[in-house]
């Protein structure tokens, strides 16, 4: 039986940005406290699996695809800077680089011994560091920072278009720089020199101020920072209490993430943080005299998609304050690692936003398609 | 709904004031154009209405602007916003969010409008401007002419009573001007808004107009009228009126409609005559040659199968909408960008393959903004760095650029100039070196009618020199003053090329105002046809 409730939210939607934010910074949470490489490699995994199923046909979502490049880089970073700098750890020898002397008390050497212990542990640390990478991607992919941003309570608006305006910078400065590069071929003027750094930054900087000023412009026409009659104080009230519970929101993170420092502290801290931060969120939103167009729902997969990461992200967070040892890959002695297979299973549960998130909805054009097709099939007996 | 009460701004380092003592007042529900020359005032007239000046501009504003019992002075641009609706020059820059939906939604978020209501808004809006095709796009993928409307869109979703646009069919191809003036008239007849308008391109719109407000810079008294009134006198007028005007025809033409039911008996006396030709150039080796060509941006074909050549003395228009290639043809041309296949030859050589130095001898290209070219802090300045890059004797360019436009100041800033000084700086700087090749890349852009004139002067000049000028534009005025021969583009190919008056008569798209009153007969332009009935 299906109930009412349940075909809402099966029908298909754009998930709220914000639970696919938490899950993947639960599954980056999961990846950054383990080397174990079967585990990375499953998070990936997992990552991936979601992406695939449940990415809308967005520009932003083509970044996925650059993160992945990115990653595959840093791994191979990663094991070419063992491989120049790595220490000398182990004993199994694979082969010896030439070694540059080195005084001895500079603490670093070039070449030399390059062991399995070494080059093992320096695939492990890429894979890490890629793993994190490939679910900040994910995230990115199927939620854009700019929709994430939106959704900000009223209490950091602000903050938001600070954001949001300095990100378009980027792209815009690209477009200025490529044509002063231009300009400069035109006026047959070779590339070199301090002259020639200057001839592309002053147009590049010009092109940002005109276009900043525009924008302020642009956005003051069209009301913003209109205050509606509220007062001043509840608005630094809200403004206050917000920052004060996100700094203890972040404290809290560093106390649980950071090995030796006591859990203790950390869980305390980021409940408090939380509850303070959404008081300063009420008291924002009440004291904003905006409203929200179309804003996006929070529903019962929303809460799902948000508790796989979660649990995913306790589920290692636990262990490696527990038995840290059983996250390590252990590549000294070299051995093949035993797998936490409790683990295992948990890990798996980060693929299921697969299936916990509605479908993506295409968009207008692509709609029209799909109508005419049900139509042609139905009318075909 | 909008008072002008003795109103005069000054900026400040300014000597004299930009607007002086203006008394004007405009009622509920008109369409009103100001016109002008570039740097007249029209903008901080605009400007006032909203409150940007002075609040956001600085200066001081002396007198008050009243808009529907709001006065600017006590209400900032942000208070008026429910009121006023301003569109700037460059919609883009204005943009806040990022698809459509969304920067339709912004300013009413901003007044704290209800959900619901925001909602049917926004598809109100989305219907009267006919966007909800493109309703979830990212806004840096539409046309210009749709961001234009969305531009437009994202001020009327905040229901004001009164909607101020700056230029706003300036940068637009003719087919997406009317569009975006479609949708203003629909605006002005349906809903009632009261819409100040300001526009180089009166071709466009002074037949839509209910009033004209004519700004002759200098702090000068404005001149306001009815739309025949003011072009009975004004230094700016399109094409039919300076026609009309001419021949003193009463009530003056404003549109091809009217002009066409008063010119029968002109095109019975010009039945037998031929119009004036610019002496075709003497057939000589040509200048730049491609063959076969095609350029590709990924899966994207911006240009397949091009042959053309050109001779020195031609002046070649290329035309076609937007995103046609035209501008790719002209970076294959100066070297800028190297084509997949075919074979470019510009004065000798394939301009990609040489370094940038050799390529400014054969071939000159000034780019869409001509401020890109010019980086020194004075003209100058400028002109000196030329003379240096281009090993001539000092002072050659700044010679060049007296001839080219007389009275350019030469200690201004380039960013300072006028759009015309700054386009005429950057020619200066570019044929110090004597290219046989000049590519201009939308030269009218910002262009008033007296500087467009001056562009016309010198690229007719530089053709009787022995240059050949290859120039993208949408300006079929320009095409009819200068052009030797038409290339029309469309999809990467080209569709049709002759000389001007065979191509540009051909198609009502591209056809010059007084082609289209004379049609069928092959006259272009108010010089032809007074040269005529003079002689």
């Amino acid at each position: 039986m299906v109930t009412p409730a349940v075909a809402v939210t099966r029908l298909p939607r754009v998930l709220h940005p914000l639970a696919w934010w938490l899950w993947a910074a639960g599954l980056a949470t999961a990846a950054s406290v383990t080397t174990q490489p079967v585990l990375l490699l499953l998070l990936i995994a997992a990552a991936a699996f979601v992406v695939s199923a449940r990415r809308a046909v967005t520009p932003w979502s083509a970044s996925y695809g650059a993160f992945l490049r990115v990653a595959v880089v840093v791994l191979v970073v990663r094991v070419a800077l063992y491989v120049l700098l790595g220490d000398a750890g182990g004993k199994h020898v694979i082969v010896r680089l030439p070694q540059l002397p080195l005084p001895v008390g500079w603490g670093v050497r070039l070449g030399g011994a390059l062991t399995a212990e070494g080059l093992i542990s320096a695939i492990e640390d890429g894979l890490r560091l890629g793993a994190v990478l490939v679910c900040v991607g994910a995230a990115n992919a199927l939620a854009s920072p700019a929709r994430l941003l939106k959704a900000l309570p009223g209490a950091l608006y602000e903050v938001g278009v600070a954001v949001s305006v300095a990100v378009s910078f980027a792209p815009q400065a690209v477009v200025a720089f490529g044509r002063a590069r231009r300009a400069r071929r035109l006026r047959g003027v070779d590339m070199r020199g301090l002259r020639a750094l200057r001839g592309l930054a002053v147009p590049v900087l010009e092109d940002a101020l005109e276009r900043s000023v525009d924008l302020a412009a642009a956005m003051d026409a069209r009301g913003f920072g209109r205050r509606g009659g509220v007062p001043r104080r509840t608005r630094l009230t809200a403004t206050g209490l917000t920052v004060i519970g996100l700094l203890a929101i972040c404290a809290g993170t560093y106390g649980l993430l950071a090995s030796g420092a006591p859990a203790a502290l950390g869980i305390p801290l980021m409940l408090v943080g939380a509850a303070v931060a959404v008081v300063g969120f009420a008291v924002g939103n009440r004291a904003s005299g905006r409203s929200r167009y179309r804003p996006d729902v929070w529903r019962l997969a929303e809460w799902g998609v948000a508790l796989c990461g979660a649990a995913v992200a306790a589920a290692y967070v636990s262990l490696a304050h527990s038995d840290p040892a059983s996250l390590d890959a252990m590549s000294t002695p070299l051995q093949v690692p035993d797998l936490p297979w409790p683990l295992v299973v948990v890990t798996l549960v980060a693929a299921l936003p697969a299936w916990l998130a509605p479908h993506v909805p295409r968009s207008a054009a692509n709609r029209r398609t799909t109508v005419s097709v049900a139509r042609a099939v139905e009318v075909t007996p | 709904m909008i008072v002008f009460d003795h109103v005069s701004v000054t900026y400040p380092d300014a000597t004299a004031p930009v607007l002086r003592d203006v008394e004007l007042s405009i009622d509920d529900g008109e369409l009103c154009l100001v016109v002008g020359g570039t740097g007249s005032g029209k903008s901080t007239l605009l400007k006032c209405i909203n409150g940007l000046v002075p609040h956001f501009t600085g200066g001081t504003l002396s007198g008050r602007v009243v808009v529907d019992g709001r006065d600017t002075q006590s209400h900032r641009p942000r208070e008026l916003a429910d009121l006023v609706g301003y569109v700037g020059q460059d919609p883009t820059s204005g943009f806040v969010a990022d698809t459509v939906e969304d920067e339709l939604a912004y300013g009413m978020e901003s007044l704290g409008v209800e959900a619901a209501t925001m909602r049917r808004r926004v598809e109100e809006t989305l219907d009267l401007l006919g966007l909800s095709d493109v309703r979830d796009r990212p806004l840096l993928t539409l046309s210009a002419g749709q961001q234009q409307r969305v531009a437009i869109g994202s001020v009327l979703t905040m229901h004001p009573r009164v909607l101020v646009l700056d230029e706003p069919t300036s940068a637009l191809d003719p087919p997406a001007a009317e569009e975006v003036l479609a949708a203003l008239t629909r605006l002005v007849h349906d809903l009632g808004l009261t819409i100040v308008i300001a526009e180089h391109r009166l071709e466009r719109v002074v037949q839509y107009a209910d009033r004209v407000v004519h700004v002759p810079g200098h702090g000068v008294a404005l001149q306001v009228g009815t739309p025949r009134e003011v072009m009975a006198s004004s230094p700016v007028a399109p094409p039919v009126v300076r026609l009309g005007r001419r021949l003193g025809w009463s009530p003056l033409p404003l549109s091809v409609r009217e002009a066409r039911a008063e010119a029968a008996g002109l095109r019975e006396r010009l039945r037998e005559r031929t119009p004036a030709r610019r002496p075709q150039p003497p057939s000589a080796a040509p200048v730049a040659t491609l063959r076969g060509l095609a350029v590709t941006y990924g899966d994207v074909v911006a240009l397949a199968g091009i042959d053309l050549t050109v001779a020195p003395g031609e002046v070649v228009a290329v035309m076609g909408r937007n995103g046609a290639g035209k501008s790719t043809l002209l970076n294959v041309l100066s070297g800028l960008t190297r084509p997949d296949s075919g074979r470019v030859d510009v004065a000798g050589a394939a301009p990609a393959q040489l370094p940038a130095a050799d390529v400014v001898r054969r071939v000159a290209l000034v780019p869409q903004n001509p401020a890109d070219l010019l980086w020194a802090e004075t003209v100058r300045a400028e002109c000196a760095a030329a003379d240096r890059e281009a090993g001539v004797a000092p002072g050659a360019s700044y010679a060049l650029l007296g001839t080219l436009a007389p009275g350019v100041d030469e200690e201004a800033h380039p960013r300072d100039l006028s759009e015309g000084q700054r386009l005429a700086v950057a020619l200066a700087v570019l044929l110090a070196r004597r290219p046989p090749l000049l590519l201009l890349d939308e030269p009218t852009r910002g262009l008033d009618y007296a500087a467009k004139d001056r562009l016309a002067g010198i690229v007719r000049d530089l053709a009787a020199n022995g240059h050949a000028v290859v120039f993208a534009t949408h300006d079929v005025e320009l095409v009819a003053e200068v052009a030797t021969r038409v290339v029309v583009l469309a999809d990467g190919e080209i569709v049709s090329d002759g000389s001007a008056d065979v191509v540009v008569t051909a198609s009502p798209a591209f056809a010059p105002q007084v082609a289209k009153v004379l049609a069928p007969l092959p006259w272009l332009t108010v010089a032809q046809v007074e040269e005529a009935l003079a002689g």
